[in-house]
């Protein structure tokens, strides 16, 4: 049988991550009242492991480390069915993604794989302007030590002369690079100006019992 | 008076999905669309954008909009709803009073924001219209019948995408029946089809892809009907891996918008790209063309 995952939500709680997250994703996480709309219109569910609307209570009780250690807010495809059914007009989807965005950024990610392939999209267009599929996917599949990904289409993509054996180097790749450097600085003086007002965020396992009281 | 507009088609349509790119240029050149390709375009960032920082995001595609703006459409159009949705965000950005000059900042280009994205069904169904696209028809697509599958970011969030209804869209089935299709009554026609995850996480696309081909299948549909690239490379592509999987033999073709319009606007099949679909259809592309009188007459 498997075991029963228990939380200590009293000595988890951290206040602090209701707001940023209520901050960053523009949405009152207290208008969730449970009503289970998002998770029954989930085609994810089977493979979360906690239900989006668990994920939305988690966030209401401040529990930081659950929630950003979750497959659950990798594995959200962002199709929007929950934000479109919620009769709370939250926008589950979105908070789906601040959530995604701040578990890279606190370093909690649980599904590493997904990480590397967005990592590697990415890495694809600073490099190009435009992304490679045919470099993309033998990169991805190396790094993350899966190197069969994908090989049974190959043969038939390439009979159908669907892949290309160069990347598209458009002219203004120099200008997409800059624009994630420019980003990359923005990002740090942010994060630099955040430290300096003492805003920023206690590091993982320091969290404050007492302020949930 | 021929219609200018910019079109922003998106990596996909440069690969896997290229018969998207070929039938929309065609349909678009028939219908007296003049498109303005966006010089020298980048991607969009797509999901692995959105998913590391909405403003990252924003500039990348905020950048095609600015090029496209020196074109001096005002309409951007792009067949891909993912790439639609960057761009879109790129707006939303820009039009934010407090994100407005760090957006600037970061795209360092000029920028006014005029200029609006739609995606084609809004180009085909908004702007050009059922009536004049059936007017046109001279090979309606007779006894076909159809799966319109829309999957979920052509019409949501609603007040985001401001287009058809995100539960019950129907913009594809009059477009369809407007060029003589008949349709299925397709219960899944925004379920997800696995989205990003056919590298990452193989199983989930066999399985919620082998949803949507299993309804298909059942209720008889000659082909799934869709308008989203990668919708269309998780249907089409890992057909096969989607019948491994659940140990099936579907072989149901899945076809864009696009190519069919294509045909009943009396396009041939090598303009439209069939021959780039992995599963074949196996009915006949081309029925004789009808003289408009004809038609009319079969209708009334």
């Amino acid at each position: 049988m498997e075991r029963i995952h228990t939380l200590a939500i009293q000595q988890t709680c951290d206040i602090g991550f209701i707001s940023k997250v209520e901050e960053a994703s523009g949405q009152h996480i207290s208008k969730c009242y449970q009503c289970g709309n998002c998770t029954a219109s989930c085609a994810y569910t089977h493979v979360y492991d906690y239900p989006v609307n668990q994920i939305m209570r988690l966030v209401q009780l401040g529990q930081k480390k659950a929630v950003l250690q979750s497959r659950s807010i990798w594995l959200c495809a962002t199709c929007q069915a929950c934000t479109t059914r919620c009769p709370n007009n939250l926008d589950v989807a979105r908070i789906m993604e601040t959530l995604r965005i701040m578990s890279r950024q606190e370093n909690m990610v649980a599904e590493r794989d997904i990480e590397l392939f967005y990592h590697e999209f990415l890495e694809s267009i600073k490099a190009f302007g435009r992304v490679f599929e045919t470099g993309l996917l033998p990169m991805f599949s190396l790094k993350a030590g899966k190197p069969f990904t994908d090989m049974d289409l190959a043969p038939r993509v390439l009979k159908k002369g669907k892949l290309a054996f160069l990347p598209q180097r458009i002219k203004g790749r120099k200008q997409v690079a800059a624009i994630f450097h420019r980003f990359e600085a923005h990002q740090l003086k942010r994060t630099e100006e955040l430290r300096q007002a003492g805003l920023t965020q206690p590091v993982e396992g320091d969290s404050h019992p007492d302020e949930c009281e | 008076m021929k219609r200018r507009i910019a079109y922003y088609q998106g990596c996909s349509l440069e690969g896997l999905a290229i018969e998207y790119d070929t039938s929309t240029r065609a349909v678009c050149e028939a219908l007296d669309v003049e498109l303005v390709e966006i010089p020298d375009w980048s991607c969009c960032g797509s999901t692995p954008a959105h998913s590391h920082d909405a403003l990252l995001s924003a500039v990348l595609a905020g950048r095609n909009l600015a090029i496209a703006e020196s074109t001096g459409c005002e309409l951007a159009m792009t067949p891909c709803p993912g790439c639609l949705k960057s761009l879109k965000g790129a707006l939303q950005a820009f039009h934010n009073q407090s994100e407005r000059d760090v957006f600037l900042e970061i795209l360092a280009m000029p920028f006014t924001g005029h200029i609006k994205a739609i995606s084609i069904l809004q180009l085909l169904y908004e702007i050009i219209g059922v009536d004049e696209i059936s007017r046109r028809v001279i090979r309606p697509l007779n006894d076909l019948v159809l799966a319109p599958y829309y999957g979920c970011l052509l019409s949501r969030p609603a007040q985001f995408a401001e287009f058809d209804d995100p539960e019950n869209p129907i913009s594809m089935d009059e477009l369809l029946v407007g060029a003589g299709a008949k349709l299925v009554d397709f219960p899944y026609k925004t379920e997800c089809c696995g989205a990003t995850y056919g590298v990452t996480r193989n199983q989930i696309v066999a399985r919620l892809t082998g949803r949507i081909l299993d309804m298909a299948a059942g209720l008889g549909a000659q082909a799934i009907v869709v308008a989203c690239p990668l919708c269309q490379q998780n249907l089409d592509l890992r057909q096969s891996q989607v019948n491994r999987y659940w140990k099936r033999r579907f072989d149901i073709p899945v076809v864009y918008i696009t190519q069919l319009l294509g045909l009943a606007l009396g396009l041939e099949p090598e303009q439209l790209a069939w021959d780039k679909l992995f599963v074949e259809p196996d009915w006949p592309l081309t029925a004789p063309a009808v003289e408009r009188d004809h038609l009319e007459k079969a209708q009334s």
